[in-house]
């Protein structure tokens, strides 16, 4: 690791892609960042590419969306509609998924790297105005940030007719206040509209209307901050890493039982097994590893057998294994953890964070933590197992949005997989049993 | 009472600067921190303020106030500490943390002490999983983190918060 004072004008060599800040000191700095060769790319974008041509290089790149989906972003970009003005950039800093706590290392330690990417998807869409959306826990980097772009304007980076073109650029902070919800890209338009943070119907979708009725790109803090150096490198060089049809590196966010919780970045594609073992250290106190939450609590649990453990992290191999790698926060569940207590925790978040506006995510969240909480108590029989896995099955497909549809990965793959923990926590085994 | 206007006039101008000028409904939430400020919660009075100022009605107003949960409408302790309870934590010993605080301060979760100066409450995930134990710290000024945090450490920050509270007390009485 390199240690002390970055030599002036000279660009240090990082292992890392976007979490540079730990071998670059000081890169927190705007002076520290521009001698890093920071803001090249913004302005090289601006001074000497046309907007498509930067979403071109973004398409090559093949970078997909860092949030949870999975989506390619350039293809995102070029979905905005050209005869509806002004256009908006969002940036999605509302990170509230249980077990992911990757933007919030990014935004505080490499917060212009970040900024440079909102300012590149901005030109890429010809937008002249941005929002960083940060969920209201992150007031202090709120203003952080706040003072950055501030700096930013000073230094001619930021505001009218840049490096001496027609184009013009704005950034602002909005604060949300404490809703999980407002991570789902149109609930966080509306929240910034000033309106309740509820997803609206789709399509329309947010290139055609999104904040204020406007063509927006919403892009994850993660996304963003891959931008400027594969517009400084280019798209082949991001190819380099990761697999085919996943390129690039990944933070992964790691918690739950495991000696060393952190964020890794490491190229898409790396396993479980190096992941969890290698970096993470192994499971505390010589404990058997049980399940994995790859996409925090909107998981399906993994049985974390031999092949889940060799099993790349990508958006294409961790669906065979009937989950999803989604913001690719990785919760570790170790032997002593029985999954009947584990869906009882998700489920009371999902009830806490339901918006209530489509019923069967309002009504199927409550009463699924009825039952989970009738489960945990020890005072269930088998029958009400069923129930609950009949409530999530009804739910499935009808929800508004993908928190509903999420609540019931956890509940279905864990009743499925590892059965014997109800079992084992019920009063009467089940029906058949007790009837034979 | 003054009112925010007189109060906080160039605050507000720089949050309204920030939305298009007929999208100024926008500027609610921000206002509505503003609002909590003085009293660490909202009263009804900066409600009706907040929706005359943007042209919106009260119950809108006040739905945004009951939707997101960083807004109260009722007074609670001087400062609220919020622990994360959520799968991550709870797998690192957020459960007998939060526990172990409320017994140290004699409340239960959701109560706030005899002297005023304390809630505790229990929330939903904080994106500080890796450094579990962790909790947030909520005023009228704003919210702080508190990582990596063990009973000890959270109640020599309660201590100090006393501290702090009897010397203004004794500079009032000066």
């Amino acid at each position: 690791m390199a240690v002390g004072k970055a030599p002036k004008n000279k660009a240090t060599q990082s292992k890392y892609v976007l979490l540079r800040h730990r071998d670059i000191p000081g890169l927190d700095q705007l002076e520290v960042y521009q001698n890093q060769g920071g803001f090249k790319a913004f302005r090289q974008c601006v001074a000497s590419m046309k907007p498509e041509e930067v979403t071109e290089v973004v398409k090559a790149s093949g970078l997909r969306g860092r949030g949870g989906a999975g989506f390619p972003t350039g293809m995102k970009w070029s979905f905005m509609d050209k005869n509806s003005w002004p256009h908006y950039v969002v940036a999605n800093a509302d990170e509230s998924e249980p077990g992911t706590f990757k933007d919030r290392e990014i935004m505080e330690n490499n917060p212009f790297q970040f900024l440079e990417g909102v300012a590149i998807a901005a030109y890429a869409v010809g937008a002249q105005a941005a929002y960083i959306y940060l969920r209201g826990e992150f007031w202090q980097l709120a203003h952080q940030l706040d003072q950055r772009i501030a700096e930013m304007e000073s230094a001619g980076l930021l505001g009218d007719r840049l490096f001496g073109s027609q184009y013009s650029l704005r950034l602002y902070t909005h604060l949300g206040a404490g809703a999980y919800i407002c991570g789902e890209e149109t609930a966080l338009l509306e929240s910034i509209e000033g309106k309740l943070g509820q997803p609206r119907l789709r399509p329309p979708f947010p290139p055609s209307y999104g904040l204020f009725g406007k063509p927006t790109v919403v892009n994850n803090v993660e996304t963003l901050t891959n931008l400027p150096l594969i517009l400084e490198r280019g798209a082949a060089w991001y190819r380099t890493m990761g697999t085919e049809k996943s390129p690039g590196v990944k933070v992964f966010s790691l918690s739950g039982r495991v000696n060393r919780p952190g964020n890794y970045e490491l190229p898409l594609g790396t396993t479980f097994r190096e992941l969890i073992f290698e970096h993470g250290g192994g499971i505390p106190k010589d404990k058997q590893i049980k399940a994995i939450m790859a996409a925090g609590a909107s998981s399906a649990l993994i049985v974390a057998d031999e092949r889940a453990l060799d099993t790349p992290m990508d958006y294409e191999s961790v669906p065979a294994l009937g989950a999803q790698l989604g913001s690719a926060s990785v919760i570790v569940i170790d032997e002593t953890v029985s999954i009947d207590w584990l869906i009882n925790k998700t489920v009371h978040f999902f009830k806490h964070e339901s918006c209530g506006k489509c019923t069967p995510c309002r009504e199927g969240t409550f009463w699924m933590m009825r039952l989970t909480d009738r489960i945990a108590s020890g005072e269930a029989k088998w029958d009400d197992v069923e129930l609950l896995r009949e409530v999530a099955n009804q739910m499935k497909g009808k929800c508004l949005c993908a928190l509903g549809e999420f609540s019931i990965e956890a509940v279905l793959s864990g009743i499925d997989r590892f059965r014997a923990d109800f079992e084992s926590r019920v009063k009467a085994p089940s029906r058949l049993v007790e009837t034979a | 009472m003054s009112t925010l206007q007189e109060k906080y006039p160039a605050e507000i101008q720089a949050i309204l600067s920030k939305y298009p000028v007929e999208q100024a409904r926008a500027a609610v939430m921000p206002l509505l921190y503003l609002a909590q400020r003085q009293e660490g919660f909202v009263t009804k009075g900066t409600m009706n303020e907040i929706a005359e100022l943007l042209s919106i009605s009260v119950t809108d107003v006040a739905s945004i106030v009951g939707f997101y949960t960083l807004y109260y409408d009722q007074p609670g302790g001087k400062r609220r500490i919020q622990v994360c309870n959520d799968l991550p934590c709870a797998l690192r010993g957020a459960q007998e943390f939060l526990d172990k605080l409320c017994d140290n301060l004699g409340i239960r979760v959701g109560e706030t002490t005899a002297d005023g100066l304390v809630t505790v409450e229990s929330v939903m995930c904080l994106a500080g999983c890796d450094k579990a134990p962790v909790f947030q710290v909520q005023t009228g000024e704003g919210l702080s983190y508190h990582e990596n945090q063990s009973v000890e450490s959270a109640m020599a920050l309660v201590e100090s918060w006393r501290k702090d509270a009897r010397s203004s007390q004794d500079a009032d009485k000066k």
